[in-house]
């Protein structure tokens, strides 16, 4: 299995010699991080290339990292994760660019490549905002017939900006600013790499 | 001549056949269907986001509430990303009993699917038989976890506990008779691997039962045979994995070809279609649970012979038992700190996928070293089988879009997460 993944960080590195920003090989799992003007041409030849092979997109993603604790090691705020699967040599994939413009995050779409990001990138546009250049049809997917906002982001609230009512007297649903507190039973700690070794503070 | 004109109607979201909250939107020439526009999100409940609010294993009875018919399968890939990301290993026995409930899910899932298919193309007992089967084995999710369906058994490191020496029994009651309950409770009388046992041997009739329902049955294979039919090379690039992939003729199975717990010690078979059309998916399931039933045995055979821990005893992670939680200091600390503060996760992504019975389920986690995670990206068969409806159900009548939705399997937990 390592000798196989082995084999993938080098034909990758041989390939996209100019094209990589990063390619990690860690915990089993190996990542290519292209720039978001090579990524599409970058995914087509992973896919058409025989010895990569790559004829599946299994799942594409947005990420947030603004409120990530190491953010600075990232080269921007929104970034654009796919899982790809080779059937043929039996080896997995992710691919990540980060979307240049953090106010108006940008990057090709994948579904000339693999169809299936058709909806996984709908669905990254809706949560997080991210557009899709020549993506045939992006619609909102998951969130409310005309929804405000993109959920997903740090900075949105879970408890969102609106809240839904049937109004007796108007005789329809409206939306109105929410009335609950968002609420956080246990904050979110990161700890030194040292917390709880013996002898420690 | 009459003038033909393209009727769009709504299909759902409140329909029996739409499994769940589905509005599709079909655009119609006369009985066939132009263009189908499948509207989700209607169950959306942001599991996600959600995740990102709670600790580690606060989330775990969220992964049940994803596909729950389905439910351990689900906890399965969450628990086994944490445990790559801490780089934790899991006792053996708890590895086998996970894969006894994986199976155990496969089954309890197969028999939904196939039954609710049946049920909407016209054969309406398929589904009485299949819910007496699935009442044995929401008994035996009861019996280790105490509930029949959001079980939140499996736990980063194992299970929650070991399987239980005897199975709850019915009681005489208003509606049960001293002699009904004796007969309910006959084959109750051991431990719930005797239970699971003695399933393990019914099963194969049930199956063949099912079979003499459909598999010959001149209207299912009318509403089956040819209808959304997918080749392997369009299957693959519309993100298909499980049946759906391996009806076409796609040989890939997680469980064979990139092995998780102890995949690799099963002696099972993997089914695949040839037609790539509704009725070979229908006999991919019907073989896969006589294959999964295969599995459940090998794993009772095990875990009859070899007890064991069946949760890591690193308490960083898994709680300390009670006794010891009571009679020492160190392990109090442990246990008042897992349950307030919770697991803290090194920095790293990971993505973690389960052959679950619907196909790959992936749990993406992103993690900055705190107690929560930073991002997860739920992986769903659902969503990306559903995202093919508009190429699988052009040009066909519209009674086959209920084929289809069937096909797929569809669960909204599943799909809208």
């Amino acid at each position: 299995m390592s000798s196989k993944l082995e084999n993938l960080t080098r034909c990758l590195s041989e390939k996209f010699a100019d094209d990589i920003v990063r390619l990690i090989d860690a915990a089993g799992e190996v990542t290519l991080e292209v720039r978001s003007e090579n990524y599409l041409a970058v995914a087509e030849s992973l896919r058409d290339d025989p010895d990569l092979a790559f004829e599946q997109l299994v799942d594409l993603t947005g990420v947030d990292y603004s409120a990530h604790a190491l953010a600075d090691s990232f080269s921007g705020r929104f970034a654009v994760v796919s899982h790809l699967l080779s059937i043929r040599h039996n080896v997995r994939l992710r691919l990540r660019t980060f979307a240049e413009d953090s106010d108006f995050p940008m990057v090709a779409s994948l579904c000339v490549v693999w169809p299936s990001a058709n909806w996984f990138e709908r669905e990254a546009f809706d949560l997080f905002g991210v557009m899709f250049m020549g993506h045939p049809d992006l619609r909102r997917i998951l969130t409310d017939y005309g929804f405000v906002g993109h959920p997903f982001r740090k900075d949105f609230p879970v408890s969102g900006f609106v809240e839904m009512r049937y109004d007796q007297d108007l005789g329809r649903v409206i939306y109105q600013p929410v009335s609950i507190e968002p609420r956080e039973n246990t904050p979110r700690i990161v700890r030194e790499d040292s917390y709880g070794d013996v002898g420690h503070g | 001549m009459a003038e033909i004109r393209n009727y769009t109607i709504n299909f759902g979201p409140q329909h029996p056949s739409a499994h769940g909250v589905l509005r599709l939107v079909l655009e119609l020439d006369g009985e066939v269907v132009e263009r189908a526009d499948p509207h989700i999100g209607l169950l959306h409940r942001g599991t996600e986001k959600l995740a990102e609010t709670r600790t580690w294993i606060q989330s775990v009875p969220y992964m049940d509430r994803l596909d729950y018919v389905s439910m351990m399968c689900n906890e399965h890939a969450y628990c086994m990303a944490i445990e790559r990301l801490l780089g934790l290993e899991v006792p053996l026995r708890a590895q086998y009993i996970r894969v006894m409930y994986d199976e155990i899910t496969r089954i309890l899932n197969h028999l939904l699917a196939v039954g609710t298919h049946a049920l909407d193309i016209g054969a309406m007992t398929m589904v009485l038989y299949t819910f007496r089967e699935r009442e044995d084995l929401m008994d035996a999710y009861e019996a280790v976890s105490g509930a029949r369906m959001h079980a939140a058994y499996y736990r980063p490191g194992g299970v929650y506990r070991d399987l239980p020496d005897r199975m709850p029994q019915y009681e005489v009651s208003k509606w049960k008779s001293e002699k009904i309950v004796r007969e309910l409770n006959e084959n109750r009388q051991g431990s719930l691997l005797d239970f699971l046992e003695d399933f393990c041997e019914r099963f194969p009739r049930y199956v063949d039962e099912y079979e003499t329902l459909l598999t010959d049955n001149r209207i299912w294979k009318q509403r089956t045979v040819g209808i959304g039919v997918v080749s392997p090379e369009q299957a693959l690039a519309l993100g298909f994995t499980g049946v759906m992939l391996r009806g076409s003729g796609v040989e890939w199975d997680l469980r064979k070809k990139q092995p998780y717990e102890v995949y690799s010690q099963m002696d099972f078979d993997i089914p695949i279609g040839t037609a790539g059309d509704c009725y070979d998916r229908y006999l991919c399931r019907i073989e896969e649970m006589r294959q999964s039933n295969r599995i459940v045995k090998q794993c009772i055979e095990w875990l009859r012979k070899n007890p064991g821990p069946v949760i890591s005893d690193n308490h960083k992670v898994a709680p300390p038992a009670r006794e010891q939680m009571k009679a020492n200091m160190e392990e109090l600390i442990h246990h008042f700190k897992l349950f307030t503060e919770g697991i803290h996760v090194p920095a790293g992504e990971v993505y973690a996928p389960v052959e679950h019975p619907k196909g790959e389920f992936g749990v993406y986690a992103i993690s900055d070293g705190a107690n929560k995670p930073y991002r997860l990206k739920l992986r769903s068969p659902g969503f990306a089988h559903l995202s093919a409806m508009d190429a699988m159900s052009r040009g066909h009548m519209i009674a086959d879009v209920v084929a289809i939705i069937g096909t797929m399997d569809i669960v909204f937990g599943d799909v809208d997460r």
